[in-house]
């Protein structure tokens, strides 16, 4: 794959995935690479940012190492055959709900039952340990952020905002349509495995 | 063991960070100001990552319940020990049942407090810095809490002063460039060379906040991965260089990032302090 690594300031790397390769399993990749002098590795949407130990670091020999893990393959897909299903329970009774089935122009039932149908991923996390933005909702649930952002969602609370859905894994500020809650533990910081979901996990809302 | 007695206004745990958990949404945190919390950590012989506290404006009160040797660096604050005050930027030695203060500072923000050997606090995926965005980490220090002292070898170099440049009401810092040039143009790399922007009120570990409305294109990013120093440009053109505790990702486009000496310049800057920002690396 043919991409231009930029530096981000002085102890990050910037790059930016073409449209035919997922930043998550690109960002996948270079964590398993395990490449020397690289601390950490965080997608977003469609840019992969490699974070360098320090600024000490030679970071042409990183850039050099991942250029060649690029280089290595054609495109980085997403594998969801044989992924676990993370199934998530939710009660739906936001206090966004009425607005969101007003934007749609559907029945508040309408949008209950589209998001619950669709079967999502986590195409990153970010925001808040633990949150992970979901795709592959129904495009006819797309809605703006609120335009006053609440200075207080409870944890729990399952929100929509642009084509993404996504959990608050605790109390926090947030502008995110909130149209249910769920019991389900996002993140916790004392387990092995910390976080519930991880960019790439498949996830259902159950009932 | 110390013994807080009054923690000031904000007196936190830190260590170098959480790395490796960014994928997850958990952002790096440590100390605001890397270049005072490292010295600190130095003056008393300690592994750099050693654990220590970040002190917002002096205030703070220990009481020493065991001999020990100390350093306070990143500010002018003195540190009164039973009285008797001591200057900032240099070990201090301290016997067990002394009151410790740290004074309040005439210029910067922010002091670190090491102890010899560091302190012994239970690490959150790896690290007892306290995240102010994310809430993992110690909480903030109140009266009555005790600390005890970790017992870390000594490193071999050591100083026993340290020259220091204390932030004034003007600041410089370099900026290298960022990502999103298409959202800015020529008018914008104009104004930020001409401009002095001015600390907001409002700053705090996650973002140094600026006024100085920068011209930007209209709209959002996809949301990318961000870094410590960015300097992110909202929709109403005031930007907030990103501090320690910075959202992992973000949505606003990022004009350039601050340098990391320039970072820790920003971190000491109180509210109303000028800032100019010189452009390095920069085409064209």
């Amino acid at each position: 794959m043919d991409v231009v690594l930029t530096p981000l300031g002085p102890a990050a790397l910037r790059i930016e995935v073409p449209q035919s390769s997922d930043a998550a399993a690109l960002a996948a990749a270079l964590r398993e690479a395990r490449i020397d002098g690289i601390s950490d590795v965080s997608g977003g949407e469609s840019v992969v940012v490699v974070y360098l130990n320090s600024s000490m670091v030679q970071s042409e020999s990183v850039q050099h190492s991942v250029t060649a893990l690029l280089e290595s393959t054609d495109r980085f897909e997403c594998s969801p055959a044989g992924e676990q299903v993370v199934e998530i329970p939710v009660v739906y009774d936001g206090a966004d709900l009425d607005a969101v089935a007003k934007h749609c122009a559907l029945s508040v039932s309408d949008v209950i039952a589209r998001h619950h149908a669709a079967q999502y991923r986590v195409a990153f996390c970010g925001f808040a340990p633990g949150f992970g933005y979901l795709t592959g909702g129904d495009q006819a649930l797309a809605v703006p952020r609120r335009s006053r952002p609440r200075t207080s969602v409870p944890a729990g609370s399952v929100g929509l905002a642009g084509v993404y859905s996504g959990v608050y894994p605790s109390e926090g500020p947030g502008g995110w349509q909130i149209i249910g809650r769920t019991n389900s533990v996002l993140f916790d910081a004392s387990l092995p495995e910390p976080s519930l979901l991880r960019p790439g996990t498949v996830v259902r809302f159950v009932s | 063991m110390i013994e807080v007695l009054d923690p000031g206004p904000l007196a936190l745990v830190e260590d170098l960070g959480r790395l490796g958990y960014a994928h997850l949404g958990v952002g790096p945190s440590g100390p605001a100001d890397r270049r005072s919390f490292t010295l600190a950590n130095r003056l008393v012989r300690n592994r750099a990552d050693a654990v220590g506290i970040e002190l917002l404006l002096g205030g703070f009160v220990m009481l020493a319940r065991a001999d020990l040797e100390l350093a306070v660096c990143g500010t002018d604050s003195d540190v009164v020990v039973d009285g008797r005050a001591h200057g900032s930027h240099t070990s201090v030695i301290v016997s067990e049942g002394a009151e410790v203060a740290i004074g309040p500072p005439s210029r910067g923000l922010r002091n670190y407090l090491a102890v010899r050997g560091g302190l012994a606090v239970d690490a959150v995926l790896g690290s007892a810095a306290t995240d102010t965005m994310s809430g993992l980490g110690p909480a903030p220090l109140r009266a009555g809490d005790l600390i005890a002292l970790a017992a870390t070898a000594p490193v071999g170099v050591s100083v026993d002063m340290a020259p220091v440049d204390l932030v004034g009401s003007e600041i410089s810092v370099d900026l290298l460039p960022g990502p999103h040039r298409e959202w800015f143009g020529i008018e914008t790399d104009r104004f930020v060379d001409a401009t002095q922007f001015e600390v907001d009120a409002d700053s705090n570990r996650i973002g140094v906040r600026l006024s100085g409305a920068m011209q930007r294109r209209d709209g959002e990013i996809a949301s990318e991965p961000m870094v410590r120093g960015a300097l992110q440009v909202p929709p109403d053109g005031n930007p907030i260089a990103l501090l320690a505790d910075f959202p992992v990702t973000g949505g606003y486009p990022v004009y350039g990032i601050v340098d990391s000496g320039g970072i820790d310049r920003l971190a000491q800057a109180r509210p109303g302090a000028g800032v100019r920002f010189f452009r390095r690396g920069w085409e064209g």
